[in-house]
């Protein structure tokens, strides 16, 4: 069982947070664009056009059923099929997760105005605000407070979902570390279990504060 | 679109997803299980369980399930733990699910109402009486959606088992394309096999859920 | 009106450092409608919840028929059995019917057969005008109807004394008088009842003694006709000014 000090071997531990941070990045890009595109589709969701809410409901449904890496596999390789020209994994994975990101956002965007009372909307317009203002002032401020804590979630899970890359050849955390594992082979056979317990620990460290920072603003909310 | 591909694989599709269903039903059931006692020793406040499995719930709610695997079939033989690809499956999936069942079924159970339990108390019922009567048929009809969605979520997240050799869809395609260069086709049938496992389910619970809902009111 | 039928002895109860309830003594004796009042926080709820075992108490003793009333002790759901508690939330069990909600006790608890339970039930039911709303569901029914099947819920266990915790207090003001009625038809009728409540008329028309707490303790007991019209200390003239408005 011995083998821990692989872990601290030359830039080894180095090596895994940069594996890491290729996966985080793809995360952050895509919850980034997934928050812009998100939020024209909530608002485009909130209108009452009947093609538009079809469109998007089959989108989302559509998000929904399949497995986030079957996504992955039409990307990655049937783009590459339809064009000949090969489509990076991680241009493939921002894709493939801009495209979830951006159901999920739309979502929430529409479910957090759609919980705003009806009240709110109203004694808003009788204290006489113009509907800028009232936007501005009543209505987004609320609708933010009850997206952060989702959107936090959100963004922890997508960090989770990008580990998926590495099965379309993104050389991520989990690939240096089977690099790590194979160089070490025969000075230390039993580096395996210890890398992959730091990935696993590693993974932890950064999700669970998130989760943490997501569930203390919704209860602190809940309990106003 | 090659169709005469097509036929020809359309065993080993049916042949993945039949191994793809067997291992994700087995460890949704077992996580059903696993949810089930967590939710207990939550619900009931069992000193140093209660601890260990939050401790599990946020193990296992924070990291991914790709990593859980990994550990378990690459790193624990170190140990002299050998698994095989299918237990793995099971072990990840139950391993992963069950604390989602837990935070569910625990939902259930605190949804009803204290003033509920002291009015069963106050009528003579035994505990054991008032979770059979009281507890248990509302805190079922609450849980049902979010379990529903929970059995979802994990036969989608049985698509990574093939980075554990396991020769599901997901395997059988990644093969196909990289043999023949039938993209389109394999990808097709890939969709299809999905579609035929989570479709049916999906629509199921939907109308599970309206009955329950509508019993509720 | 001389056999007990609950005693309290010496009762202390507290919330941490805060104490509720100071060497507190009672006795109901049967038929008789012992009627709490006092201001919000003088510990009268707090006591029916002791009476009934839903409390831990720190000193003193809760004895039905010289049988202990003990939270968490092993004997608690047979003691429970002869008492009636009614809630001020309406605290009938949703998923069920307003005629399973009444036979479930009777049937689980006391054993007895499902058709002279559902017939005592209807019995019930029809007593309290409720007989046509026994397919009901709790949803279905208004705040008052509730309250009128949560008390038939616990009278149908032939309990030898009912605790009414502010039943009327969640209630619509146009639904208090039907409640209250079944509670006045109930006391003719010779039940035993402990009582808390904020109406005023009520308590005067239904009690044979009124219990005056407050901060804990017994400030002032007797009839309603002393009580209310005379009262003996300074305290409940106080309490029972802020019933009436003077401009």
């Amino acid at each position: 069982m011995r083998g821990i000090e692989v872990l601290f071997l030359g830039n080894n531990m180095l090596r895994l947070l940069e594996g890491l941070w290729v996966t985080v990045r793809l995360a952050l890009i895509s919850i980034g664009l997934s928050l812009i595109l998100g939020s024209a589709l909530g608002a485009a969701m909130t209108l009452k056009n009947k093609v538009v809410k079809v469109i998007t409901r089959v989108y989302l449904e559509i998000i929904r059923i399949m497995p986030q890496l079957v996504f992955l596999f039409i990307v990655f390789f049937g783009v590459t099929k339809l064009t000949g020209a090969n489509l990076s994994g991680e241009v493939s994975a921002v894709i493939v997760f801009t495209l979830w990101g951006t159901a999920e956002v739309g979502d929430l965007v529409r479910s957090a105005f759609g919980a705003i009372p009806k009240h709110q909307f109203e004694s808003g317009i009788s204290l006489g605000l113009s509907k800028p203002q009232l936007y501005l002032f009543i209505i987004f401020p609320q609708a933010l407070r009850g997206l952060i804590p989702n959107i936090i979630n959100l963004s922890m899970r997508m960090i989770m979902t990008t580990a998926l890359v590495s099965l379309i050849g993104v050389t991520e955390v989990l690939k240096v570390g089977k690099q790590i594992i194979d160089a070490n082979r025969f000075d230390y056979p039993n580096a395996a279990i210890w890398v992959y317990a730091a990935i696993f620990l590693l993974y932890f460290l950064i999700c669970f504060p998130l989760s943490l920072v997501s569930r203390g603003l919704a209860k602190r909310r809940a309990d106003k | 679109m090659d169709w005469s591909f097509i036929v020809k694989f359309t065993p080993m599709y049916a042949e993945a997803a039949l191994l793809t269903l067997t291992i994700g039903a087995t460890g949704i059931v077992c996580a059903v299980i696993v949810g089930l006692v967590c939710a207990m020793v939550k619900y009931y406040r069992v000193p140093v369980a209660r601890q260990i499995v939050s401790a599990y719930i946020e193990l296992s709610r924070n990291t991914p399930l790709i990593v859980q695997l990994f550990f378990l079939y690459f790193g624990l033989p170190k140990a002299g733990i050998l698994l095989s690809s299918e237990a793995c499956g099971i072990i990840g999936l139950t391993f992963l699910g069950g604390s989602y069942m837990a935070e569910s079924f625990l939902s259930g159970l605190n949804s009803v109402g204290k003033i509920q339990l002291e009015s069963a108390a106050s009528l003579g019922m035994k505990s054991g009486q008032i979770m059979r009567h009281i507890v248990f048929p509302q805190a079922f009809s609450v849980s049902v959606p979010a379990i529903c969605a929970n059995v979802i979520f994990l036969l989608k997240e049985t698509s990574v088992f093939s980075a554990v050799s396991l020769a599901d869809l997901m395997y059988v395609t990644k093969d196909l394309i990289g043999m023949y260069y039938n993209t389109w086709e394999a990808l097709l049938m890939l969709v299809t096999a999905y579609l035929i496992i989570i479709l049916p389910i999906s629509a199921v619970f939907s109308v599970l859920e309206r009955r329950l809902r509508r019993a509720g009111n | 009106m001389s056999e007990h039928i609950i005693d309290i002895n010496h009762l202390v109860k507290s919330f941490g450092e805060n104490s509720v309830i100071n060497d507190l003594s009672l006795s109901v004796s049967r038929g008789e409608v012992v009627v709490l009042i006092g201001p919000s926080g003088c510990g009268k709820s707090t006591l029916l919840r002791c009476l009934n075992g839903l409390e831990p108490i720190q000193g003193g003793s809760v004895t039905l028929h010289g049988e202990a009333v003990e939270h968490g002790g092993a004997g608690l759901h047979k003691v429970r059995q002869k008492i009636g508690m009614v809630f001020q939330s309406y605290d009938l069990f949703p998923h069920m019917t307003v005629l399973n909600n009444v036979i479930l006790a009777p049937i689980k608890v006391q054993k007895r057969g499902r058709e002279e339970a559902t017939e005592a039930a209807l019995a019930l039911l029809d007593r309290v005008g409720l007989k046509d709303k026994a397919g009901a569901y709790p949803s279905e029914l208004s705040g008052g109807q509730k309250q009128r099947v949560a008390i038939v819920r616990s009278l149908i266990m032939n309990p030898d004394i009912m605790l009414l915790d502010e039943i009327t207090a969640a209630l619509d003001p146009e639904m208090v008088h039907e409640v209250l009625n079944v509670v006045l038809d109930l006391a003719k009728n010779g039940t035993t009842m402990m009582i808390v409540t904020h109406e005023m008329a009520f308590a005067e028309a239904v009690a044979d003694r009124v219990v005056f707490l407050d901060g804990g303790v017994i400030v002032e007991e007797g009839t309603p006709a002393e009580f209310f019209h005379n009262p003996k200390t300074e305290r409940a003239r106080k309490f029972l000014k802020t019933f009436t408005y003077s401009r």
